[in-house]
């Protein structure tokens, strides 16, 4: 199955350049919606929230401070948005494709895992060279950001490949799920600080996996610490199980999946 | 290389009565099948020799583009095996899956990339696709924007790039115009010439005939009829008159020379003697380029009708009509004929025809078209040759005797 994809690297490597170069093509400020979104975001977020929740953030109680642990965890829960909603729909999507031509089906869902990282590296990017002119750059400690990222990213393409497979077989699968990650997102301190919670609630964060993922993220981003490994291990468990499992479902159904598009 | 195999092949889609029970076999342990299977393909068994051109033929939802689905192995049949030999190109439906965001140039670079080019590859081949497509500075804008012409004309010149195999091509030319038919049949032609194997899906009769040595009838998920493409076809517009809601009887038998013919129709009226009269008055099978003669056909009655047209069409080896005409066209239909009666119809006309093989077909009907009542419809009702005995000599189908002046300054 490796040798398969990288048969066709050229293909992949080549669409996620397309889609880099259609996202310049059809807009007028092109790349800086990339930006402009998020910013948005954490704008609308700073502004509303900032006077409520500084107040309750541990080790810092700035507006500046705010705004870094928004980035925080906005940045990385888009990077797990936008790899389990496009992979969702990737085969739906790509039906006019699939119908007509033989190829590796895995393609597909490789190029929007490159396409996800390459986008998140220019945002991530610009927010990291703000860090280090404003002084806030955590120095060491970030390096502890790739294993916790590659962790979110095993988990969104396992949770990602599974919702696909299925997406194709029941659409209410997407329907469904657009909904779940909107609960998901304010279940998961993101843009309040995790103390809010009433103390008799807040174990139950342990059963969040993303909850782990993005708090440690705030940890080494805002507090400059290194995070606590253990509160990690669920996402990366679950992460592996639904790789597991995703891949099973796509084995088994592959075949019929073009029947169905 | 350009071999294709097809073995048994069935291909059937899972039917669940409703979307629960496929979550419920999905899901639940120790599942049994809760599904029917909706067979839509069945028991496909044929060989393409390499170089061999295949034409396959037959209604809308006959299986045809289920079938070519399953051969480039965008789809898996259910039973049977597929094997193919060397490098394919295939061209399915409209388009080859371009995506319309992108430029009709970073399209090809895809759909290159997936015929397993590499980039410099492409480069090098950019200039000659841009060239065959003549889409001009189309090129550069957005798929979408593109008429299904103009995708039909990057797609052909995409897959065809470089001397496929195989190639398999599904209806898709059609909807190019008569310049880029032409331009792209050249191409397929030239290609069958270097020995690519082609499988080619068409309700073009005149396509099938020019191209293929062979042609496969699908109707109804089966194969029901395989040979040469002039007898398929015929066999093809015969159950085509059938499915217009007229219990046809259909007959193949084959002649002295190996060649079937086809007589099919409701049998109230039928065609009992045929003979081309020459100029001696006698009837002949061998006959010279302009001869004047008489087409002499004999029609019994068997029941009592209101209408009676005969129509009759002459054919070349390919079998294009050259001439076709039938007596509701020369306002001469024949009322109220009674059972037992036998009418005999005298056409004279010059048979401006070139020298070669020609037959005649004949159609019983009951108004102009045949496929309103059709009493009998015989192809290859008679078959006769034109030479050339004393005219000067020439080339083509047709006896266009010039007088031609000179003049020298």
């Amino acid at each position: 199955m490796l040798r398969a994809l990288y048969a066709y690297r050229g293909f992949i490597l080549g669409n996620i350049k397309r889609e880099f170069q259609s996202r310049y093509q059809n807009s007028l400020l092109g790349a800086a919606w990339n930006v402009i979104n998020p910013l948005a975001m954490i704008l609308i977020y700073t502004v509303i929230f900032s006077g409520v929740m500084r107040a309750k953030l541990p080790g810092a109680n700035t507006t500046f401070a705010y705004s870094v642990y928004l980035c925080a965890g906005v940045l990385t829960w888009g990077l797990f948005t936008e790899i389990v909603g496009r992979s969702q729909n990737v085969f739906l999507d790509n039906a006019n494709l699939l119908k007509k031509i033989n190829f590796p089906r895995l393609c597909l869902p490789v190029t929007i895992l490159g396409s996800a990282i390459l986008n998140f590296c220019i945002i991530f990017g610009l927010f990291v060279a703000f860090l280090i002119i404003s002084g806030n750059f955590p120095g060491l400690v970030f390096l502890a950001l790739i294993p916790i990222l590659a962790i979110l990213i095993v988990f969104a393409i396992g949770l990602g490949m599974t919702l696909g497979v299925m997406n194709v077989f029941f659409r209410d699968v997407g329907q469904f799920f657009g909904i779940f990650l909107q609960f998901w997102f304010w279940l998961t301190p993101i843009v309040y600080p995790r103390n809010v919670i009433p103390e008799r609630f807040q174990h139950l964060l342990e059963f969040n996996p993303m909850a782990g993922v993005v708090g440690a993220c705030q940890t080494i981003l805002v507090e400059h610490r290194y995070p606590s490994w253990p509160s990690l291990l669920p996402c990366a468990i679950l992460g592996i199980v639904l790789c597991f499992i995703g891949m099973n479902l796509f084995r088994k159904h592959v075949g019929e999946m073009v029947d169905e598009l | 290389m350009g071999a294709i195999v097809v073995k048994n092949v069935g291909k059937a889609y899972k039917d669940y009565p409703t979307r629960w029970h496929r979550l419920a076999e999905w899901i639940l342990p120790g599942s049994r099948k809760r599904h029917s299977l909706k067979w839509v393909l069945q028991d496909i068994d044929f060989t393409v020799a390499p170089g061999e051109a295949v034409g396959i033929i037959g209604f809308n939802g006959a299986g045809k583009s289920t079938l070519l689905k399953m051969i480039t192995g965008t789809t898996q049949p259910t039973t049977g095996s597929i094997s193919l030999s060397g490098r394919v190109a295939a061209m399915l439906e409209l388009g080859m899956g371009f995506h319309p965001d992108f430029t009709g140039r970073q399209n090809v670079y895809m759909a290159g990339q997936l015929l397993g080019y590499s980039g410099e590859q492409i480069n090098g081949l950019m200039k000659d696709i841009e060239a065959f497509a003549e889409i001009g500075e189309y090129i550069d804008m957005p798929v979408r924007v593109y008429s299904s012409g103009m995708q039909v004309r990057l797609a052909f010149s995409v897959a065809t790039a470089v001397r496929p195999d195989i190639l398999i091509i599904d209806e898709a030319l059609s909807v190019g115009d008569a310049y880029f038919q032409h331009k792209s049949f050249d191409r397929i032609r030239e290609f069958r010439a270097q020995g690519t194997t082609l499988l080619l899906v068409s309700h073009d009769k005149q396509a099938i005939q020019s191209i293929c040595d062979r042609a496969i009838l699908l109707n109804q998920g089966n194969i029901a009829h395989e040979g040469k493409p002039e007898a398929v076809m015929d066999y093809y517009n015969a159950l085509l008159a059938q499915r217009e809601g007229h219990l046809i009887e259909i007959k193949q038998t084959e002649l002295e020379d190996g060649t079937l013919q086809t007589v099919s129709g409701t049998g109230e009226a039928t065609v009992s003697e045929i003979a081309l009269i020459n100029e001696k008055g006698v009837a002949a099978q061998t006959l010279n380029v302009g001869e004047k003669v008489r087409l002499r056909i004999q029609v019994d009655v068997r029941k009592d009708l209101k209408t009676l047209i005969l129509g009759y069409g002459i054919k070349d080896r390919l079998g294009q009509v050259m001439y076709g005409t039938n007596t509701a066209h020369t306002r001469q239909p024949v009322n109220d004929v009674r059972a037992g009666q036998r009418l005999t119809y005298d056409c004279d006309f010059p048979l401006n025809l070139g020298p070669g093989t020609y037959s005649i077909q004949t159609a019983l009907v009951n108004s102009e078209t045949h496929l309103d009542e059709n009493y009998e419809w015989r192809d290859l009702a008679l078959v006769f040759q034109i030479v050339n005995m004393d005219k000067t000599d020439f080339i083509g189908s047709s006896w266009l005797e010039p007088k031609i002046g000179i003049s020298l300054k």
